[in-house]
């Protein structure tokens, strides 16, 4: 039985660096033979968004990414893998989420990755309101069925 | 029972949270949304389509057919959008 990795999960209102996070995954191994990141920014919408403000469900926000991450440790055979969900108001260009998914292998850990964000997206209790450029009423984004049909993706 | 209400869910109803005595009969999160449409306008407008309504019992996604623990933390939430 081989071991299963034990996820990092944070969520938080701080910005985080990608380099630092991929390092915490390799440092002092020698069994890493590939890392896969992925990282989601805001966006301007073509100049439309000032900035987006990020709702999160306390507590459960941890515990259901943890539950995600932990059902792809069981899944595929990773060495290492990390997820930061920041929230609170985001500016375009500036990070919302990190998945880092480290592995002996290239395939486990694109998957993971992969996985990881479609089910984020869909099952992590977090709601996206935009505040639009020189307008004070903001809007809810409304999720999309696109979101559905790429968590469906993994149903074995 | 504990009730937490988010994003626009929370908007609607006007408040973040608040505890409230259910009756004996309201046994499911079904129930538990039909009760809560009658309390007022805002409830009836935030909850007007309840098929789109997600819920969390004590901090885990169920379905509106799961039974109502006996206390505890009901959350209610439009669909998510993070990641």
């Amino acid at each position: 039985m081989t071991s299963v990795c034990e996820p990092l999960v944070r969520v938080q209102a701080g910005d985080f660096d990608l380099a630092t996070e991929a390092r915490r995954l390799t440092d002092g191994r020698r069994d890493v033979g590939a890392i896969v990141s992925f990282t989601g920014l805001c966006r301007d919408e073509d100049g439309r968004l000032e900035a987006l403000e990020l709702e999160h469900y306390p507590g459960m926000a941890e515990a259901e990414i943890g539950r995600i991450a932990d059902e792809a440790a069981q899944r595929w055979p990773l060495s290492g893998l990390s997820v930061i969900h920041r929230f609170g108001r985001i500016a375009p260009g500036e990070n919302i989420v990190l998945v880092v998914a480290a592995s002996p292998h290239r395939r486990a850990a694109f998957e993971a990755a992969d996985f990881l964000m479609d089910y984020l997206k869909s099952r992590a209790p977090f709601w996206k309101k935009e505040h639009a450029a020189g307008e004070t009423e903001a809007g809810w984004v409304e999720a999309k069925d696109r979101d559905q049909e790429d968590m469906k993706r993994w149903e074995r | 029972m504990k009730l937490i209400y988010f994003a626009w869910v929370r908007e609607r109803i006007g408040l973040p949270e608040e505890t409230v005595d259910l009756p004996a009969d309201v046994k499911t999160v079904a129930d538990l949304l039909n009760w809560l449409k009658e309390r007022g306008e805002n409830y009836e407008t935030a909850l007007e389509r309840p098929e789109v309504i997600r819920v969390a019992i004590n901090q885990e996604h169920a379905d509106h057919a799961a039974p109502l623990p006996a206390n505890g933390e009901i959350a209610l939430f439009p669909p998510m959008t993070g990641g």
